[in-house]
């Protein structure tokens, strides 16, 4: 496989084209939820995303929607991020935050870690990204809006 | 300071293909390859260009041979060094059609149009006296601009604007790329007090109708500043036929080093505008109490100077004035006219003008269904080099509907065989990405 078709897994791909999550749904009004709302802009490429997070009384995602414009890279990666979220804790949200960006200093050698690759799921798929540096914060941009999001919500001080 | 431009191109001709190998051969970069030793296509030079040997050695021999402080010290190298300077300075106002004492070296083009914004701003402050009275602003005074500027002759007047009260104005872009002056009239007013527009867009690759522009800001006294980042490189300029007042152009762009551009001005407009950057090196007599400062160009020349690059600019200039600019030119045209026939690749669609009048080998696209920097990537993949993004210029994007555009642009090196491949490579976009 090519640099480039390692870059452009298939999975990229398919969320690049069938996106999870795409389009802003408003935050419900469930009793004890706690919504936020991020808007994120890579300014060198005019790649954006808006993303809401909805989070349950338990500190759990409930759900994010996000509407965005940009490169398939950015696109794929807040849709894989959407799926890989849904139900989680935030502390486990966070955990996956931090291998995501460890998988992206990775310069294509992936983390050698299973479990930590088992975590990430198809997220894992973006290993061939991290070959090219100025690729990265296209990856980075929807897990920039989730935290961001989060940390709007208020979610993050009481969990 | 000499250069060995190895070839002139006939009076009547572009490049010959010999011509072209020769040209090719004094830049060394293009040698080397790249993602995995292809040749490298480099169709980037609109961002920066590649520099010639004959650049890079004059820019080392500055150092090994004669680096000294200029106008100062009255030692042999800072003779030699003074020297080598002002010789490059002089070579820069020849091969733009100015005299010597109306370039005044910034780091930058987006630095030399900052000078000048910020000259209105002190003058409209009281700053350089009766004098400075062209440069004052007053609340309902009217800056216009063009909608296809580049970021760096855009905000400096948005501030500008915010800092004195001014209102800022702009000429649309039509569908075709070009400057919009169907209402010029209403447009440019007496309420105008400057004009600021680029030369050649860095976007669509539109020569701009410099003669219109300057006409109109005549006849209502407003004064004009050309962006020519994009056209010294590439045609002949001269300032004094185009009859601008002011003009900003960069050394990396036109086979020079970075860090090093230049501001033109009218002379007397030069003696008449109060500085932006004080300090060192741009006084006359400095007391506790108050300062007088040096005529133009020092004036605006505030602290060390960027010597060696600006002693490699001299150099650049020289090289592309020993080559000929109207084959230059002529080179440019051809290749804008291959780079064009990707608007039969099915998908592609060019953002400017389609027809190769009035323009130059500067071109933006976007394919249907596949965003800019994927486009980018895959090119890349096969060692070609273009841009991706909004060029520094958002605002033309935003009027084309658009949020990024994949630019291919040429310079004197670059070769039909290169855009062929470029060609080549593009159409195959779409169906790496599946789309329909």
């Amino acid at each position: 496989m090519s640099t480039l078709e390692q870059m452009y897994q298939q999975v990229i791909l398919d969320h690049a084209k069938h996106p999870v999550g795409r389009g802003l749904v408003d935050a419900p009004a469930d009793e004890g939820h706690l919504a936020g709302e991020s808007h994120q802009v890579n300014p060198t490429c005019g790649d954006e995303v808006t993303l809401r997070v909805d989070v349950t009384p338990e500190g759990a995602v409930a759900g994010v929607s996000w509407e965005g414009q940009g490169c398939s890279i950015s696109q794929a990666s807040v849709s894989v991020m959407t799926s890989l979220v849904q139900g989680v804790p935030l502390s486990e949200v966070e955990r996956l935050d931090g291998l995501f960006h460890d998988l992206m200093s990775s310069r294509g050698k992936g983390l050698d870690d299973d479990d930590a690759e088992d975590a990430l799921g198809d997220a894992t798929a973006f290993t061939g990204v991290s070959q090219y540096p100025a690729r990265i914060k296209c990856a980075l941009l929807g897990w920039a809006a989730l935290k961001d999001s989060l940390a709007r919500s208020g979610a993050l001080a009481t969990s | 300071m000499t250069t060995t431009a190895a070839v002139r191109p006939d009076e009547s001709g572009s490049l010959t293909t010999s011509e072209l190998a020769a040209v090719r051969a004094d830049f060394p970069l293009l040698e080397r390859t790249v993602r995995g030793g292809q040749p490298l296509v480099y169709l980037d030079s609109a961002a920066t260009s590649q520099k010639p040997q004959v650049v890079l050695d004059t820019e080392v021999d500055f150092y090994e041979e004669r680096n000294a402080a200029v106008h100062r010290g009255a030692h042999q190298l800072a003779e030699e060094a003074t020297e080598a300077f002002e010789q490059a300075r002089a070579a820069v106002a020849a091969f733009v059609g100015a005299d010597e004492g109306e370039i005044v070296w910034q780091p930058g083009a987006t630095a030399a149009i900052n000078v000048v914004a910020y000259a209105f701003s002190n003058a409209t402050l009281g700053r350089g006296g009766e004098a400075a009275a062209p440069f004052r602003l007053a609340p309902g005074d009217e800056i216009v601009v063009t909608e296809a500027e580049h970021h760096a002759n855009l905000v400096p007047w948005q501030e500008l604007c915010a800092r004195t009260g001014a209102v800022l104005r702009w000429i649309p872009v039509g569908d075709d790329g070009r400057l919009d002056l169907t209402d010029l009239d209403t447009i440019v007013t007496e309420r105008t007090k400057v004009l600021a527009f680029g030369h050649v867009s860095n976007v669509t690759g539109a020569i701009a109708p410099v003669e219109t522009l300057v006409a109109a800001a005549r006849r209502v006294g407003a004064l004009t500043v050309l962006d020519a980042c994009q056209s010294v490189p590439n045609l002949p300029v001269s300032f004094h036929e185009l009859g601008v007042d002011f003009a900003a152009f960069s050394g990396h762009k036109m086979l020079g080093p970075t860090g090093v551009g230049a501001l033109y001005g009218r002379r007397e407009l030069l003696e008449a505008m109060p500085p932006t950057l004080t300090g060192g090196s741009m006084v006359e007599v400095v007391t506790m109490e108050s300062t007088t400062y040096a005529p133009p160009p020092q004036r605006f020349e505030a602290g060390t100077q960027m010597v060696a690059q600006a002693v490699g600019m001299g150099c650049a200039a020289q090289y592309l004035g020993e080559l000929g600019m109207e084959g230059v030119l002529r080179h440019e045209q051809e290749l804008a006219a291959e780079m064009l026939k990707i608007a039969d690749i099915p998908g592609v669609r060019v953002i400017g003008p389609l027809d190769t009048a009035d323009r130059l080998a500067v071109v933006s696209f976007v394919v249907d269904g596949v965003h800019a920097h994927d486009v980018g990537q895959v090119l890349d993949d096969k060692g070609i080099a273009v841009r991706v993004g909004h060029h520094c210029a958002q605002p033309l994007h935003r009027r084309f509907g658009v949020a990024a555009t994949a630019r291919a642009s040429a310079s004197v090196y670059t070769t039909v065989e290169e855009v062929a491949a470029f060609r080549e490579a593009l159409a195959g976009v779409r169906a790496f990405f599946g789309a329909e």
